[in-house]
């Protein structure tokens, strides 16, 4: 390469050929760039929007504890039905209205996922939601505690890799879910991984559109495999029990709720 | 052409190597901000919602 170069130095190289060779080494240098960037944008992927995911949704928690903080002490228990749910005495679950696109609904804790997982559950599935704050509320599906289908999504991989772990959940393991009412106890049942317009999943009663529901569901959604998309893997869980919020949270969490709502 | 560029930048050695340095930093604050955001719109890597309705 140098002795072509000198030679072509002191043989003064018409100027066209100066031209090409300037040319493609531009053209090389582009290539080598636009790899570099390929490989800067799978690393962002991969690890900076969970960074970033992680540290908004820690900010989303925080400011819901602020506001529970303002709330929980002034509101008073809701009025209780009758109806004796599933072993407490708490009656019906209240059943909040759902907040407008981005509102926070609550807080996701499963103790399964880890000791330190607590997760904001906000409404709307846009890319702006599950792409920073949290999991998603299907708008379509019901709110937590009522008969039908509570719905959300949450990423399997990158931006906070929410439901990472939705695999590893087991028969019987509790998903519990605080709002600004108290805490709705969701036993976990089975997982089902299905074709991405299988919408069916987010029926009131999953996979039998038209079927009056009679439970409570929690479904969760989230991208199989780990690393692509091509499926979805669905966690259907189903309400246990539910406690307001003036009767504190659930013994089982109350380090998690009190690490998660003492950061406001 | 970054050679070009790098010839073309004011000032000594020194101040061309920081200078240089803060076009990288510049890029690729570009690239996280803007670039990466726009790409993973076309990407469906993460995708993990049922339904296009929601998307």
């Amino acid at each position: 390469m140098v002795l072509q170069e000198k030679a072509g130095r002191t043989a003064a190289a018409p100027a066209g050929v100066v031209i090409l060779r300037g040319a493609v080494q531009v053209v090389g240098e582009l290539l080598i760039t636009a790899g570099i960037i390929l490989l800067l944008f799978v690393a962002w992927q991969l690890w900076w929007t969970n960074v970033e995911s992680d540290a908004r949704q820690s900010e989303v928690i925080k400011e819901f504890a602020q506001d529970l903080g303002g709330a929980a002490p002034a509101a008073p228990a809701a009025p209780e039905g009758s109806a004796p749910s599933a072993g407490e005495d708490f009656g019906e679950p209240v059943v909040s209205a759902a907040p407008g696109h981005a509102g926070t609904i609550g807080i996701m804790y499963i103790p399964r996922f880890g000791a330190n997982y607590t997760r904001p559950i906000v409404e709307g599935t846009t890319s702006d939601v599950l792409d920073t704050l949290g999991l998603g509320h299907y708008g379509t599906t019901a709110m937590p505690g009522a008969v039908g289908n509570f719905a959300v999504a949450g990423h399997r991989q990158t931006h906070g890799a929410v439901l990472d772990n939705i695999h590893t959940l087991v028969p019987g393991d509790k998903i519990y879910v605080q709002t600004k009412d108290g805490y709705y106890v969701y036993v976990f049942r089975n997982n089902q991984i299905v074709m991405p317009s299988r919408t069916d999943v987010l029926e009131p009663v999953p996979t039998l559109p038209g079927t009056v529901p009679t439970e409570r569901y929690l479904t969760m959604t989230s991208c199989n495999p780990r690393f692509g998309a091509e499926e979805r893997i669905i966690a259907y869980s189903l309400l246990d029990s539910w406690r307001p919020a003036s009767a504190g949270p659930p013994a089982e969490i109350a380090d998690q709720v009190a690490a998660a709502i003492g950061k406001g | 052409m970054y050679g070009w560029i790098f010839r073309h930048l004011p000032g000594p050695l020194w101040l061309r190597i920081v200078t240089s340095l803060v076009l990288v930093a510049a890029a690729l604050v570009l690239m996280v901000q803007f670039l990466f955001p726009w790409m993973s719109e076309y990407t469906q890597f993460t995708d993990s919602t049922i339904g296009s309705a929601s998307q």
